[in-house]
């Protein structure tokens, strides 16, 4: 069984943010809402990295553990999604995720808070696949027709790498080895901790 | 003819002049703006902050240290709606505050809940309830206005309220998903929140009322250190002097203005969304966890308190409730338990002489 993870090699990253507008536009997520963002650190000085990021689908997940309504569920793949017909938009994910993942669609009156979205992997949500009422809700499921998530398939440089978690450790590895770099799996240690 | 021409030149020239200025403008503001950036050297970035930590030679993982304890990096992506944090990779107070929520309040607050209410259990089984030692005459004395109980209950009722909704998102997921199904645990803790969120402005009101009345009968004198000395009456036998209002009421009182206002309704006040547009705070993650924390430790540690006062009010104490249901007490209640009270009243009643004083005696039936 696959073990589905993100990395981003920010030896490669380029801040384009084509992940950023393919995920938008695939998913149609909500006003106000971007699933991925892209952070540039030291930005136009040397040294400049970036590095493009979204949930990622924690094995201990922090947002599962303090969420009221207990609506959040593991996928065999290891992916982390919510059920947000159960979701009260508390905003407790938010809180305790390390990555900023969790987001609230535009405030409503007297700043309450909408249900909580956040990146599903492309695979979708607790409805039926590829339901009309689960690509409203959560988007594509892309995962449901043997498709990876399409920020990583955009990615022009490849440096957003999306998929089972040894095979994508390998692909990195053989990167780090042929340029002669430190190994820098950023955010692994926080979300895998157990590997 | 040609004064309209002589116009529309004027006009054409005075467009280009603007469109001119315009464009220079633009470019000096472009040349300029990103400048303003040295203003605010605070605002250090990723690659400063390691320089400093340490010489060149372990700048590298210096980086990713702090990039890891949340430094700051740039984005274009304005990710979604007033969160100022867009710009942070990384925020590690989460697993902290996981850790104190789902550990120290929701695991150990409700088994500290459970616990106190265990010992008033105990407490009652063992001591029972403090009879009056004389039986009642019939004779009554007036202690709370309709005003007075007004405000009582209705801080009461909402207090309750605010209780049932806020442990309802506590513990809800421990022992109400079981009871209620998760679709039907969902439905009740989102009206949970909403009414709890709605309410909790209102509530304030409350104590803030009962301190502006009330804290004239709630300053400390000697006679409640005594009292407290003697055990209130509560633990032992004993009867101590007390005024209109004994050492343990004004505790309470207290408690309710410093745990209840200030650090119950503050921290309440702080995590709604309207409150915080209106004064303009930034809703970062470490502020949400704070104001968290105080506001769930602090009103576990109140509900704690209000059970004592409800049980001295009710089941603990023969004739208490009547105070503040009825408005009056009997004689005896007031000469056991508000002995110095029952004196003024007495005194204030013989000096005015007129019948309908402030102390007026009706016989129950
Ligand atoms: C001024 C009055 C109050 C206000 C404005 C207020 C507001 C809030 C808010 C905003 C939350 C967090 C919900 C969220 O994060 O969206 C909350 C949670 C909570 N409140 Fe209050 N509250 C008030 C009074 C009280 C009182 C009187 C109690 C009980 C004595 C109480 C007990 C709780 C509890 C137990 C939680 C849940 C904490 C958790 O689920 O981890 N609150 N309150
Ligand atoms: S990255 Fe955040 S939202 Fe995603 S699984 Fe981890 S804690 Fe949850
Ligand atoms: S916002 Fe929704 S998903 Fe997040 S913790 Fe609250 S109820 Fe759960």
């Amino acid at each position: 069984m696959a073990r589905m993870k993100f990395l981003c090699d920010a030896e490669r990253c380029i801040e384009c943010n084509s992940c950023v507008t393919a995920c938008k536009n695939e998913n149609e997520v909500p006003w106000g809402v971007n699933r991925r963002r892209v952070v540039v650190l030291g930005d136009g000085e040397p040294g400049e990295k970036s590095i493009s990021v979204a949930c990622m689908h924690c094995t201990d997940a922090p947002c599962a553990a303090v969420c009221p309504v207990d609506c959040f569920y593991t996928t065999d793949d290891g992916i982390v999604l919510h059920d947000k017909d159960l979701c009260i938009g508390c905003g407790y994910c938010f809180y305790a995720c390390p990555f900023g993942a969790p987001q609230y669609p535009q405030q409503q009156a007297f700043g309450v808070r909408g249900k909580m979205d956040k990146c599903t992997f492309c695979a979708g949500g607790p409805l039926a696949d590829n339901s009309d009422a689960e690509y409203t809700k959560y988007g594509r499921n892309r995962i449901s027709e043997g498709k990876l998530p399409l920020c990583a398939e955009m990615c022009a440089t490849k440096a957003l790498i999306a998929g089972d978690g040894d095979t994508i450790a390998d692909i990195y590895r053989e990167r780090v080895l042929q340029r002669g770099t430190r190994p820098q799996t950023w955010g692994w240690e926080t979300a895998y901790p157990t590997g | 003819m040609a004064t309209h021409k002589i116009t529309t030149g004027r006009v054409r020239s005075k467009r280009v002049r603007q469109m001119t200025q315009t464009l220079a403008l633009v470019l000096v503001c472009a040349m300029v703006l990103p400048l303003t950036g040295y203003l605010f050297p605070e605002t250090q970035s990723v690659t400063a902050q390691a320089q400093q930590a340490t010489g060149d030679a372990n700048q590298r993982s210096e980086f990713w240290r702090v990039v890891r304890e949340g430094g700051a990096g740039y984005s274009s992506v304005v990710s979604s709606v007033a969160n100022p944090e867009t710009n942070t990779l990384y925020n590690i107070t989460g697993q902290n505050w996981r850790q104190i929520r789902n550990g120290l309040i929701a695991n150990y607050g409700g088994w500290f809940l459970f616990g106190v209410v265990i010992a008033i259990v105990l407490f009652y089984a063992l001591r029972g309830r403090i009879d009056l030692t004389e039986p009642e005459s019939g004779e009554r004395v007036q202690r709370w206005g309709f005003w007075e109980r007004s405000l009582h209950w209705y801080t009461a009722s909402l207090f309750i309220a605010l209780t049932v909704t806020g442990l309802s998102l506590l513990f809800g997921r421990a022992l109400l998903i079981p009871l209620l199904g998760p679709e039907g645990f969902s439905f009740w803790a989102g009206l949970s929140i909403n009414i709890h969120n709605t309410l909790g402005p209102f509530f304030v009101l409350g104590p803030i009322l009962m301190f502006i009345f009330w804290v004239r009968h709630n300053l400390p004198t000697a006679v409640d250190v005594a009292w407290f000395f003697k055990g209130g009456g509560i633990i032992g036998k004993a009867h101590p002097s007390a005024g209109k209002l004994n050492g343990g009421e004004k505790v309470w009182f207290w408690i309710v203005i410093l745990l209840g206002v200030g650090a119950v309704s503050f921290s309440g006040f702080a995590l709604i969304g309207w409150v915080q547009e209106y004064f303009g705070v930034e809703f970062t993650r470490s502020y949400a966890q704070y104001m968290h924390i105080l506001h769930s430790v602090s009103a576990l540690l109140w509900i704690a308190v209000f059970f004592g006062h409800v049980y001295i009010g009710t089941i603990g104490s023969e004739g208490s409730l009547d105070a503040m249901t009825r408005g009056h007490v009997s004689k005896e209640w007031a000469k056991q338990h508000h002995d110095l009270w029952y004196d003024e009243v007495k005194d204030a009643e013989e000096s005015s002489a007129s019948p309908a004083s402030s102390s007026e005696t009706e016989s129950t039936a």
